[in-house]
């Protein structure tokens, strides 16, 4: 590639005592709480699950997988690095270097998940479908050409776009097997991804709002214009993706409703309000549930329904400070 | 007049949840040298959910912060959480924690910046809510 390397222009010795946004260390200390390793998760104990699989339903795992290496791998080695040059901040540059470091963790992650259920053979073979899959190449495509340009909001957009919406279609798949009591512990190291996926979406949105406040009304306006089309281009290449993923196992509508779910929330990490209706947006329960045990819990007081005097339960919480 | 207090970070998710609902709202301020907030009548309180996967520091330092203050939560008469369904477990904890410290109840869960259902919803409860106090 003939580009031109972009690096900051200039480096000054980071200064973590002075701080000037507050959301740079909380971000950091956030990251730095939640690392871990994929070699912590026994994944091993899926071999048996896994064998219960159907032919046709392990490929769709396989091919899922497959995929979000790539979009980890994406993320990893172009995305977050390519925000370093824009930062507003030297801490905000620190944090891109967490995230970057932590997607090649991810990407990692799904090699450990391979050799433990599949052969050499059938791991390459995946990875071959990943290199021919048009609509996967498509959405590389779009997000990795937006990186190279020379907008750093558009940069934003679209790796904000890239962690909390373009991965969803892969998520699924885990959290369809973990409702069915399968593949467990893939499913408990996906939700250390999905976890940190939250962190970076929100963190990476969030600078992009700053950014924008430095904008002039129509530039936010041509900001906005352009993020909605982004969104309508990705959303229609991931219908295309789904289909050709969860076709054989009819489950493309379920997933549909479950990006959509999420194409609302990278939305509103970039400050929109969410796009699609309420009905468009029907997670199934047990895929909700799979993904936040808690979220299906009553916790709408004003229905009146049930034994709605919600009061939490035992949690740990940082006493020392908490002193009534 | 009762009424909404909250929290929201520079991130300003929460506030745009409550600047939706139009009611009357005192924001918990953001610093250690900012002048606290005390409040004289009874409210629902608003909290982002903070921290990952375990638990630690769910609740915003400054909420602990007003919550410490006997008479601010003498006047507490429920709680709102906004989080993210990503957190797992963690989903909206904050509010699960505040309820179970204070005694009351957990009303309501939103995520981000909520959707225009939940401004309904909550907007409609809140007003349920005063009728029965």
């Amino acid at each position: 590639m003939s580009e031109k390397l972009k690096l900051v222009s200039r480096v000054s010795a980071i200064n973590w005592n002075r701080i000037q946004d507050e959301k740079d260390v909380e971000v950091w200390n956030r990251l730095v709480n939640n690392f871990w390793l994929p070699e912590k998760v026994p994944l091993s104990n899926d071999i048996q699950s896994w064998h219960t699989l159907t032919e046709a339903e392990q490929l769709m795992t396989t091919r899922v997988f497959t995929g979000l290496t790539m979009l980890d791998t994406i993320q990893g080695t172009v995305g977050a690095v390519s925000l370093i040059p824009d930062a507003l901040t030297p801490h905000e540059e620190a944090v891109y270097t967490n995230i970057a470091f932590m997607e090649s963790v991810h990407a990692k992650s799904y090699s450990s998940i391979f050799s433990t259920l599949i052969s050499t053979q059938e791991i390459d073979e995946a990875f071959r479908w990943s290199e021919e899959n048009e609509n996967l190449q498509r959405k590389a495509e779009i997000v990795l050409n937006y990186y190279r340009g020379d907008d750093p909001l558009k940069r934003k957009v679209a790796s904000t776009m890239l962690e909390s919406f373009l991965f969803y279609s892969g998520f699924y798949a885990p959290m369809y097997w973990s409702s069915r009591a399968k593949l467990t512990n893939t499913a408990d190291l996906i939700r250390l991804i999905i976890r940190d996926e939250a962190v970076h979406g929100y963190y990476i949105g969030y600078k992009y709002q700053k950014g924008l406040e430095q904008e002039t009304p129509e530039r936010r306006q041509e900001m906005k214009d352009y993020t909605f089309e982004l969104l309508f281009e990705l959303y229609d290449n991931e219908e295309d993706y789904t289909e050709a993923l969860y076709d054989p196992l009819g489950l493309t509508e379920d997933v549909k409703a479950f990006l959509r779910y999420n194409a609302n929330k990278a939305l509103m990490n970039l400050g929109y309000e969410g796009m699609f209706p309420k009905e468009a947006t029907a997670v199934n329960p047990a895929i909700l549930s799979s993904l936040s045990p808690n979220a299906d819990e009553n916790h709408d007081f004003f229905s009146g329904s049930g034994s709605s005097y919600v009061i939490g339960k035992a949690v740990n919480t940082e006493d020392e400070d908490w002193d009534f | 007049m009762p009424g909404i207090v909250y929290f929201s970070s520079v991130s300003e998710n929460t506030r745009r949840f409550v600047d939706r609902l139009e009611l009357p709202a005192a924001r918990i301020p953001l610093r250690p040298v900012d002048a606290p907030l005390h409040v004289k009548n009874p409210y629902v309180l608003f909290t982002p959910t903070y921290g990952g996967g375990d638990g630690q520091g769910a609740v915003p330092k400054q909420v602990i912060r007003f919550l410490n203050d006997e008479h601010n939560r003498s006047l507490i008469r429920g709680v709102v959480a906004a989080g993210n369904t990503n957190f797992g477990s963690a989903y909206c904890l904050a509010g699960s924690i505040v309820a179970r410290k204070c005694k009351v109840p957990h009303l309501y869960n939103f995520e981000l910046l909520g959707t225009a259902e939940d401004v309904t919803r909550v907007r409609e409860g809140l007003g349920q809510l005063w009728l029965q106090q």
